[in-house]
C-alpha cells in the first residue's frame, strides 16, 4: 500500500469488513440516486432550455403516483440502511464473553492502558492477534473518544463513568489510535499506536520488560492499604457486605430495588457509598473521593472481580488474609498508591 | 409590467436620508438591509478564520499557528458562521424583506419588535467580537462539558452570553413571521396560494420559536456552571455531561433546519420562475417543510451514537433520522420534475439553484449514511461529518442564499448586477466548493479526526486538495462582493419585474415604495401561475 495515497482505511478486524460492506451498499444507493438526479437535471436543462422569451410551457400538474413512488422507494432503501446499520452497531456494542479485558484511562492529553497482568502503557496498546479485546474506559478530566480507524471502533470516554468498546484484530501490524472528541489544546497530540502481535510474540512482550504485578494483586494491596478489609470481611460477618463472589450478581438494596454489581456500581460504592446501600447494612462507609485515582479504582474493581471467581486466581482470593501493618490509608493523597511504570 | 417604469415616486431607499433614518427605521426592507450588512461582515470574518485553518492544514505538523490559536480559530469560525451568519442569513435578510411583500402587506406585524431584534442581534454579535478581541474561546462551537465548564481557560462565558443574546433576535423574528403570515395575507391569498418561500419561512419560524429557548437555557447553564459550579453537567459535582449533549443537540440539530428550510424555499421560487412552471407537487413541497420542522425535533440523538447513550435510544434516533430524510427527498424529486417540459433559462440565480440541488443531494445522501448506526460509529467526529455538514450548510444554504440574493437584488436595490461576472462566480464557487469538501469525505472515512491541529502524513494529499479548493472558493466569494457593490452605483436600472415572475413582490416598483404597494393587491390565482402575466399584458 502506498502510504501517501489511499482510498480505504486498513481492514484489521471482522467488524471492519462488515462495516465496509455496509458502506458499499450506502455508496451504491447514493450513486444511483445522485446519478439519477444529476442526469435528469442535465437532460431537462438542455432539452427544455428557453429558446425564445415568449415560450409558454404547458402546465404539468403534480402526479400522485409519482409522489408515492419517490416517497416509498427511498423509504424502503433507507429501512435497509437502518436495519443493516443497526445490526453492525449491535455487533460493535456487544463484546464476546471470552474477550480479554484491557482498561483505558484518558486524560489531557494521553491514553493510559493497563493489562490485567499488570503491564501498563502510555499512548500504546499491545494486543494479541485473533483474540477479542474488551476495553473498559474512563476519563480523569474531560470527554475523550477512543478511536481506532483500522478496526472501525470509536467510543466516547467520559469522566465519572465506564464505557466499553471491543475489537478482534485479524491482521498483525501497527494501527493508529486517535482521540476523536475535542478535549483541549493538545487534542491532536492525544494519539498513539495499537500493536497487533502474533500470540507467542505477545506472550513474550507481556512477560518481558516492566511486567510488575497483576492488576488484581495491586488492587488487593490497595484494599488492605485503604483498610477496606477491616469492614468488608470474608472470614466472618463484618459491618459491611462480604465481597466474595459479589461481582456480576444482583444485589438487593435498602430501597428494595436490586442492582447488578458491575464496574459502575462498585465504582459508585467506593466514591459515593451512600448512593445505593446494600440491604441489611448501615450507611457507615466513608467516601474515597479524592483519595483514589481512576487507575486505583480499576485495580480495586479487578481485585473484587477476582474474589468472585472460584479456584486459584491471579492475585488470588484472600479469605482470612490478615491486613498487613499498613495504617491510615484514609489520609493518603489522591495519587496512585502502587508503584507505577511509564508514568 | 415588463418594461422599466420611470421612477415617479420616492422608494424606500430614497424617501428618507441620514444615519438616523436607518438606525431608527421600522421598515422591514431597511431592517433587512441592516441585517444584510451585519451578516456579510460576519461571513467575511468567519471566512478569514476558515482561510487560516485551511492554510495551517496544508502541512501535517502544526507549524503556522499554535495549537491553542488553531483551536480558537475553528471555534470562532463555527460560532460566527453558525450563530451570526447561517441562522439569520436567509430569514433575517431575504425573509425580512420578502415576507410582507410576498403576502401583499405593508410591513411585518410588529415593526418595532423587528428593529429590536436587529439591535439584540448586534449586541450578541458584539459580545462575541469582544470575547474574540479579549483572547477568544477554544471550546469548539459545541461547548461540550466538562471541558467548557471546568477546563477551558478562555472567554467561554462572554461568548456564551453573546450567543444567548443573539438567540432572542431569532425568537423575535420567528414570532413576527408567524403572526404576520397568519394575520396579514392579502385578500384572496389563501394558504395554498402562498409562495413556497412563505411556507418554508413559516416552518423555520416554528423551529426558531420552539427550539431557540432550549439552547438559550443550555448556554446559560454552561455559564452558571462555569461561574458558580452549579453541578448540573460536571460529574465531579454530581452532574451528567451527556445531559448537556442532549440539551445542546435538541436545539442544534433543528438549527440545521433553520438554515436549510429557508434555502429550500428560495430554491422552490427560483426553479419555478426560471422554468416558467408551477412547482411540481406544490402541496407535497409545502407540507414537506412542515414535516421537516416537526420531525427535525425528534432526531437529535443521532449526534450521540458513541456518547454512551443507550443502544436502544440510538436505534430509535437512527430510525427517526431516516424519516426526516423522506421529506427532503420529496423536495428534490419535485424540483427536478418541475423542470420537465419547462422553459429553462440559465440566469445566475438558476445556476445557483442547480448548484443547490446537486450539493444538497450529496449532503442529504451522506446524511442518511450518518443516520446509519454502524457507519456513524466509524465516521462521527471525523472529516466525513465536516464534509457532510458543509455540503448542507455551505453547499445548501449558502448557494441558495446567493441565488436568492441575485434573484431579488434588482428588487432590493433597483439595480442589475453584471450577469457575466455573476455566472462566472457561480461556477467558480461550485467548483471551489466541491474541491474543498469532497476530499474531506474520503479523508474522514480513512479516519482523519476533526479539530486536529496536526495530523499524520498520509492525510496530507487530501488536505492539500481541500486547501486548494478553499482558495478557489475564496475568490468565488470575493467576486460577488465586488460586483454587487459596483452595481449599487453603476448597475443598469432594474425593471419592476426583470424575471417575469408572478410573486406579489414583483408587482410593485423596484425598489419598492416605502409602504410596498400603492393599493393592497387582491389575489385570485395560485402561486406560480404564469398565465396571469399574459392576462396582465393584454389587460
Amino acid at each position: 500500500m502506498n502510504p501517501s495515497f489511499q482510498l480505504l482505511p486498513e481492514q484489521a478486524s471482522a467488524t471492519a469488513v462488515h462495516l465496509d460492506h455496509l458502506t458499499l451498499y450506502l455508496l451504491i444507493v447514493a450513486a444511483i440516486f445522485s446519478t439519477l438526479i444529476f442526469a435528469l437535471i442535465f437532460f431537462f436543462a438542455i432539452k427544455y432550455r428557453r429558446r425564445s422569451g415568449h415560450e409558454r410551457p404547458v402546465e404539468v400538474h403534480g402526479a400522485l403516483t409519482l409522489e408515492i413512488i419517490w416517497t416509498v422507494v427511498p423509504f424502503i432503501l433507507m429501512m435497509i440502511m437502518f436495519t443493516w446499520g443497526a445490526s453492525v452497531f449491535f455487533e460493535m456494542s456487544r463484546p464476546p464473553d471470552d474477550a480479554m479485558n484491557v482498561y483505558v484511562v484518558g486524560k489531557q492529553w494521553m491514553w493510559k492502558t493497563q493489562h490485567l497482568e499488570g503491564q501498563r502503557e502510555i499512548n500504546e496498546l499491545h494486543v494479541p492477534l485473533g483474540r477479542p479485546v474488551k476495553l473498559t474506559m474512563t476519563s480523569e478530566d474531560v470527554i475523550h473518544s477512543f478511536y481506532m480507524p483500522a478496526f472501525r471502533v470509536k467510543f466516547d470516554v467520559l469522566p465519572g463513568k465506564y464505557t466499553t468498546a471491543w475489537f478482534n484484530p485479524t491482521k498483525p501490524g501497527k494501527y493508529h489510535l486517535f482521540c476523536a472528541e475535542y478535549c483541549g489544546t493538545l487534542h491532536s497530540g492525544m494519539i498513539g499506536w495499537i500493536y497487533v502481535m502474533e500470540p507467542a510474540e505477545y506472550e513474550r512482550w507481556l512477560a518481558g520488560g516492566s511486567g510488575g504485578e497483576s492488576l488484581a494483586s495491586n488492587g488487593e494491596k490497595l484494599f488492605q492499604y485503604l483498610a477496606c478489609a477491616n469492614c468488608h470481611r470474608t472470614d466472618k460477618p463484618g459491618r459491611c457486605p462480604n465481597l466474595q463472589g459479589v461481582f456480576g450478581t444482583a444485589v438487593r438494596l435498602t430501597t428494595g430495588e436490586t442492582v447488578k454489581a458491575d464496574e459502575a456500581y462498585i465504582r459508585e460504592s467506593i466514591l459515593n457509598p451512600s448512593a445505593r446501600i446494600v440491604a441489611g447494612y448501615q450507611n457507615i462507609m466513608p467516601s474515597f473521593q479524592g483519595q483514589v485515582t481512576e487507575e486505583d479504582l480499576l485495580q480495586l474493581i479487578e481485585y473484587i472481580k477476582s474474589l468472585g471467581k472460584p479456584g486459584p486466581q491471579v492475585g488470588g482470593p484472600a479469605p482470612g488474609a490478615n491486613p498487613p501493618a499498613l495504617q491510615g490509608g484514609a489520609a493518603a493523597p489522591a495519587r496512585s498508591l502502587v508503584p507505577k511504570q511509564n508514568r | 409590467m415588463i418594461t422599466a417604469t420611470v421612477e415617479t415616486r420616492e422608494n424606500y431607499l430614497t424617501h428618507e436620508y441620514g444615519v438616523k433614518s436607518w438606525l431608527l427605521t421600522q421598515d422591514h426592507k431597511r431592517i433587512a438591509l441592516l441585517y444584510l450588512g451585519a451578516i456579510s461582515f460576519f461571513f467575511f470574518l468567519g471566512g478569514i478564520f476558515a482561510t487560516v485553518i485551511r492554510l495551517e492544514l496544508l502541512t501535517p505538523p502544526g507549524d503556522l499557528v499554535s495549537a491553542q490559536t488553531y483551536n480558537k480559530l475553528f471555534t470562532l469560525h463555527g460560532v460566527i458562521m453558525v450563530f451570526l451568519f447561517l441562522i439569520p442569513a436567509i430569514p433575517a435578510t431575504l425573509g425580512n424583506f420578502l415576507v410582507p411583500m410576498m403576502i401583499g402587506c405593508k410591513d411585518l406585524a410588529f415593526p418595532k419588535l423587528n428593529l429590536l431584534s436587529w439591535y439584540i442581534f448586534m449586541v450578541g454579535g458584539i459580545c462575541v467580537l469582544y470575547a474574540m478581541l479579549q483572547g477568544g474561546v477554544d471550546t469548539g462551537w459545541t461547548f461540550y462539558v466538562p471541558f467548557s465548564t471546568s477546563y477551558a481557560n478562555t472567554y467561554v462565558i462572554l461568548t456564551a452570553v453573546g450567543i444567548f443574546i443573539a438567540g432572542f433576535a431569532s425568537i423575535l423574528t420567528g414570532l413576527n413571521f408567524i403572526v404576520t403570515i397568519h394575520q396579514m395575507r392579502a385578500p384572496g391569498l389563501t394558504w395554498y396560494r402562498l409562495p413556497l418561500f412563505i411556507w418554508s419561512m413559516y416552518a423555520t419560524s416554528l423551529i426558531m420559536v420552539l427550539g431557540t429557548p432550549v439552547v438559550a437555557v443550555t448556554i446559560l447553564l454552561v455559564a452558571l456552571e462555569r461561574g458558580f459550579h452549579f453541578g448540573i453537567f460536571d460529574p465531579a459535582l454530581g452532574g451528567d455531561p451527556v445531559l448537556f449533549q442532549h440539551l445542546f443537540w435538541f436545539y442544534s440539530h433543528p438549527a440545521v433546519y433553520i438554515m436549510v428550510l429557508p434555502a429550500m424555499g428560495v430554491v422552490s421560487e427560483l426553479v419555478s420562475v426560471y422554468s416558467r412552471k408551477k412547482v411540481f407537487g406544490y402541496k407535497f413541497v409545502a407540507f414537506s417543510s412542515v414535516a421537516i420542522a416537526v420531525l427535525g425535533f425528534l432526531v437529535w440523538g443521532h449526534h450521540m451514537f458513541v456518547s454512551s447513550q443507550s443502544v436502544y435510544a440510538s436505534m430509535v434516533f437512527s430510525f427517526l433520522s431516516f424519516l426526516v430524510a423522506v421529506p427532503s427527498a420529496i423536495k428534490v424529486f419535485n424540483w427536478t420534475a418541475t423542470l420537465y417540459k419547462g422553459s429553462i433559462s440559465y440566469d445566475t440565480p438558476m445556476l445557483y439553484a442547480f448548484g443547490f440541488i446537486g450539493l444538497f443531494t450529496i449532503g442529504g445522501l451522506t446524511g442518511t449514511f450518518l443516520a446509519t448506526l454502524g457507519f456513524d460509529v466509524h465516521v462521527t467526529d471525523t472529516y466525513f461529518v465536516v464534509a457532510h455538514f458543509h455540503y448542507i450548510m455551505v453547499g445548501g444554504t449558502m448557494m441558495a442564499y446567493l441565488g436568492g440574493l441575485h434573484y431579488w437584488w434588482p428588487k432590493m436595490t433597483g439595480r442589475m448586477y453584471a450577469e457575466g461576472w455573476a455566472k462566472l462566480s457561480a461556477l467558480v464557487i461550485f467548483l471551489g466548493f466541491n474541491l474543498t469538501f469532497f476530499p474531506q469525505f474520503i479523508m474522514g472515512y480513512l479516519g482523519m479526526p476533526r479539530r486536529y491541529h496536526a495530523y499524520p502524513e498520509e492525510f496530507q494529499v487530501y488536505h492539500v486538495l481541500s486547501t486548494a479548493g478553499a482558495s478557489v472558493l475564496a475568490v468565488g466569494y470575493l467576486i460577488p462582493a465586488v460586483y454587487f457593490i459596483w452595481s449599487l452605483r453603476y448597475g443598469k436600472l432594474a425593471p419592476d419585474n426583470p424575471w417575469n415572475a408572478t410573486g406579489l413582490e414583483w408587482q410593485t416598483t423596484s425598489p419598492p415604495l416605502p409602504e410596498n404597494f400603492e393599493i393592497t393587491p387582491v389575489v385570485n390565482h395560485e402561486a406560480y401561475d404564469y398565465s396571469i402575466l399574459e392576462e396582465m399584458k393584454v389587460g
